[in-house]
């Protein structure tokens, strides 16, 4: 497991636009560097990135290997309902991570 | 003593050979273009409401931070749909596609690239009527990704 961190609101009134930031652990090997031995070493990065808001998509990120080592976005997204945010990430080499963060709206 | 010297010479010589025919091939403007059209399904962007951020000199290719904002106002009826960030000179021309909607409510996006040398970057964003914006930047590299495993 890569490590991810979550960066977001815990609570917000509904209607406000929130700010998340996403940073996940992974070397994104481009697939173009000679390693250590100058042999090219094999691609292996995030392909994918999306977030569901209690199970509707609202944000995605398709990523190619010209996004840095550690992949961090940031997005925003209006806070409607209470709930679970779920950020999933998948790429090369059957990598799949899912992290979940929970907010709470008022008013 | 001097066959030594010349056999040194020599193999030097073969090791700069090897080393230009291993450099990745860097991508051109007319790819760039290309990618563009492919993304927009053959329709040509028009200049404005889209503002992309970036120093238009950087220490370090590895981590560029980038963001981009789209004039919008990010309803049901008129919202960004999708932004997507291209380049020129890196070996693959699609850097990022981001995927919006109604419910972003700020089109406001932000990550962190890869730049293999200084060149310009373009941002295109599809808007939910079917029209194209874009914005580019011209930047600097002074250290670069490294795609040939000097860095």
């Amino acid at each position: 497991m890569a490590r991810a961190l979550i960066n977001m609101p815990k609570t917000a009134r509904r209607g406000e636009v929130i700010e998340i930031r996403a940073l996940i652990g992974h070397p994104m090997e481009t697939g173009y560097r000679p390693g250590a031995d100058g042999v090219v070493q094999k691609r292996d990065i995030i392909r994918q990135f999306s977030v569901r808001y209690n199970g509707e998509q609202v944000f995605a990120a398709e990523l190619h290997p010209a996004i840095s080592a550690n992949p961090y976005i940031a997005f925003h997204t209006v806070a409607t309902e209470s709930g679970t945010l779920e950020f999933s990430w998948k790429g090369d080499n059957g990598f799949a991570q899912t992290e979940t963060a929970a907010i709470t709206v008022t008013g | 003593m001097t066959s030594t010297a010349n056999l040194q010479r020599r193999k030097l010589l073969a090791a700069g050979v090897a080393l230009a025919v291993a450099r990745p091939a860097f991508a051109t403007r007319e790819e760039m273009v290309a990618a563009i059209s492919a993304f927009t399904g053959g329709a040509t962007p028009k200049a404005g409401r889209v503002t992309l951020e970036v120093a238009a000199l950087v220490d370090n290719g590895n981590a560029v931070p980038i963001s981009v904002a789209v004039e919008s106002p990010m309803t049901a009826n008129d919202h960004v749909t999708a932004i997507a960030i291209f380049n020129e000179r890196n070996p693959q021309t699609d850097v990022v596609k981001f995927a919006l909607g109604p419910r972003s409510g700020k089109a406001l996006v932000s990550t962190r690239i890869r730049m293999a040398t200084s060149q310009k970057l373009t941002a295109v964003a599809r808007m939910s009527d079917g029209s194209f914006w874009t914005s580019s930047a011209d930047v600097i590299v002074t250290l670069a990704a490294c795609i040939e495993g000097e860095g």
